[in-house]
């Protein structure tokens, strides 16, 4: 496994797309940030984290896409898969590759909070006696704001990694991994719509429920609040699980066909 | 050290593999030949763990690589039909790549240092592979195959696309490593099998077809038993006087003819060396021998034989080397042999029939 995880990550970097995804990850984030939370002169970081979730959806695909689609294509799985390495270990060396870059990315977009703070200080300074207390960033929501990209992160890159199974070519690779997970972050955003009567579009309340309960982001608005959600960890970290589960069924299943 | 025992593979309804079974011993150089689509690379494939058989098992060192895969597979090394490298890696990199991913404990260097050396692979191994020519990629294959030093190599195709050189230079390879290995390798070059191969197991529609030592195979082909002999004379009686000769068992003019000369296609008696005595008759007779020389069976009609009379053992024209192979594996491997001979001479007589017809 760990031979799999160290190949799989230098091979971000002997390639383009590590670079490439980086590179993009960092800058919509810095242009997110400023357009969300220094544009608009707040300390609130909660729609930051809620639109770079959303640039998720196109940025986890660029990370996943090769893992497996490659290896077929080129027949390279067949060198993992007659050596002695669990499939178990196979698809978690790469799965935990490509978390890695992407937790490489998001500690790097950390830097985007150092203004905030910067201004913070400077304001009061300014006007210390008065708003001592309230003014600054709310550490504990933008840690609870960074945790929970993390999880959906993490999430993500395994349904990413799943669909990469299912494929020999990187490219419909990425365009499913782009409309499932598409699908799965905004799929909760139906329920917010509302007709000329200010009803809910879609009326029955159960659905609604049943909707912001498979929705990725339904669970997120309690980790940019600073609110740690065990049942959101929990709901992410099996959602990874299950992906990866099916992932190593499909390898296996592949063996008996 | 290898052991198969009745494997079956179906792709759905389709039936790559049919009931194969064979085993290889230590320091046995193995050779699976067979048509394209024959079922050589669905065997390796099971062999090592990358397909599961429909039934029967495959059993390596002892154990069976379904049950135990992890410990199975450690005693391989695998080059697939398309050698399996990563281009964006250097050679050097790569076997270190292969070396973690096996598990080894080894002096690292050094033993790659000596499989670099081996494959002759010293000058390129900085080089990415993605800028290596076909050959040395292959090589590469064969290499990544030797990183741990398994106790079981297992080679699909691994001549394809080489040049001459370099194919004499992987068989001397493949020798080498089958002193101390278990060796199966498989191809559609009967060649290729003889020169490298102590035993061969022809495949032909995911049947075995014949399971055979090298010797055997290559003693019907080298033993001096058919010859071409070009005499100038008239056809008939040269014929009947062939026929008529002490020691030969079958004598046909075929339909060519060099010069003046006609040619003979003779077949003697095994042991009986005819060919002083036919000089002295046919100067007897003041008929010239312009010319003599061994045909032998090459291995192209020997191979073709057994496929086709598998091929057709259902028909009602079964030949009799097919009967053979089918009354059960003892005596199907002791009249192999010459079932394949005979075989293979009606296959040409029947060639040379229609020709002179067309004629």
């Amino acid at each position: 496994m760990r031979a799999i995880y160290r190949k799989e990550l230098r091979s971000y970097f002997i390639n383009p797309i590590g670079y490439i995804y980086l590179g993009v990850f960092l800058v919509s984030a810095a242009v997110l940030f400023y357009f969300t939370v220094l544009g608009n002169a707040t300390y609130s970081t909660a729609s930051y984290f809620t639109l770079l979730v959303g640039a998720l959806t196109i940025l986890i695909p660029l990370l996943t896409m090769r893992l497996f689609a490659e290896e077929k294509k080129l027949r390279t799985e067949q060198l993992l898969l007659t050596a002695p390495v669990t499939l178990t270990g196979m698809v978690l060396g790469k799965y935990f590759a490509a978390l890695t870059v992407f937790g490489a990315g998001v500690l790097a977009s950390v830097i985007n909070f150092i203004p905030l703070y910067v201004i913070a200080s400077a304001e009061r300074a300014d006007e210390a006696e008065l708003f001592q207390s309230t003014l600054g960033p709310v550490t504990g929501e933008i840690f609870g704001g960074l945790i929970a990209l993390l999880l959906v992160g993490a999430a993500l890159i395994a349904v990413g990694t799943f669909i990469s199974s299912l494929t020999e070519n990187q490219l419909s690779a990425a365009v499913i991994s782009i409309a499932v997970i598409g699908a799965m972050t905004l799929i909760g955003l139906l329920t917010g719509i509302t007709d000329a009567d200010g009803q809910p579009w879609i009326r029955f309340a159960w659905i609604r429920a049943v909707l912001n309960w498979i929705s990725v982001l339904g669970r997120f608005g309690s980790f940019t609040n600073g609110i740690f959600d065990f049942a959101a960890i929990f709901y992410y970290l099996s959602l990874a699980f299950v992906f990866l589960f099916l992932t190593i069924r499909i390898y296996e299943k592949r063996r008996w066909g | 050290m290898i052991r198969i025992e009745h494997l079956t593979k179906n792709y759905g309804s389709v039936c790559a593999l049919d009931d194969v079974s064979f085993t290889a011993e230590k320091g046995e150089i193995v050779g699976l030949l067979g048509p394209n689509g024959a079922g050589k690379s669905t065997a390796m494939n099971i062999l090592t763990g990358y397909l599961s058989s429909t039934s029967g098992k495959a059993l390596i060192g002892g154990v069976d690589i379904l049950s135990d895969p992890l410990q199975a597979k450690k005693m391989i090394g695998y080059l697939p039909e398309q050698p399996p490298l990563y281009l964006d890696m250097t050679v050097w990199e790569y076997l270190n790549f292969c070396y973690e991913l096996k598990g080894c404990r080894m002096d690292r260097e050094k033993h790659l240092k000596e499989i670099c050396d081996t494959v002759r692979l010293g000058e390129v191994s900085g080089r990415l592979i993605r800028h290596l020519s076909k050959g040395y990629r292959q090589r590469v294959g064969i290499a990544q195959a030797m990183v741990g030093d398994p106790k079981v190599m297992i080679f699909d195709e691994p001549t394809v696309g080489l040049d001459p050189k370099q194919i004499i230079e992987v068989r001397n390879l493949i020798r080498g490593l089958g002193k101390a290995h278990t060796v199966i390798l498989s191809t559609h070059l009967l060649s290729e099998v003889q020169a490298v191969c102590d035993r061969i197991v022809i495949i032909n529609q995911g049947r075995i077809v014949a399971n055979e030592k090298t010797e055997r195979i290559a003693n019907v082909v080298s033993g001096n038993r058919r010859f071409r002999a070009k005499i100038c004379g008239p056809q008939a009686t040269v014929l009947q006087t062939l026929l008529d000769m002490p020691g030969i068992l079958r004598a046909e003019a075929l339909p060519e003819r060099d010069g003046d000369a006609s040619v003979y296609a003779v077949e003697t008696e095994q042991g009986v060396d005819i060919r002083k005595k036919l000089f002295y008759l046919l100067a007897e007779r003041g008929w010239a021998l312009v010319g003599l020389e061994a045909s032998g069976v090459d291995l192209e009609d020997v191979f073709l034989s057994v496929v086709d009379s598998s091929e057709q053992s259902g028909a009602k024209r079964a030949p009799r080397s097919a009967r053979k192979t089918r009354k059960g594996k003892e005596t199907a491997e002791q009249t192999l042999g010459e079932a394949l001979y005979e075989e293979a001479a009606r296959r040409r007589k029947e060639a040379a029939a229609e020709k002179s017809e067309e004629d």
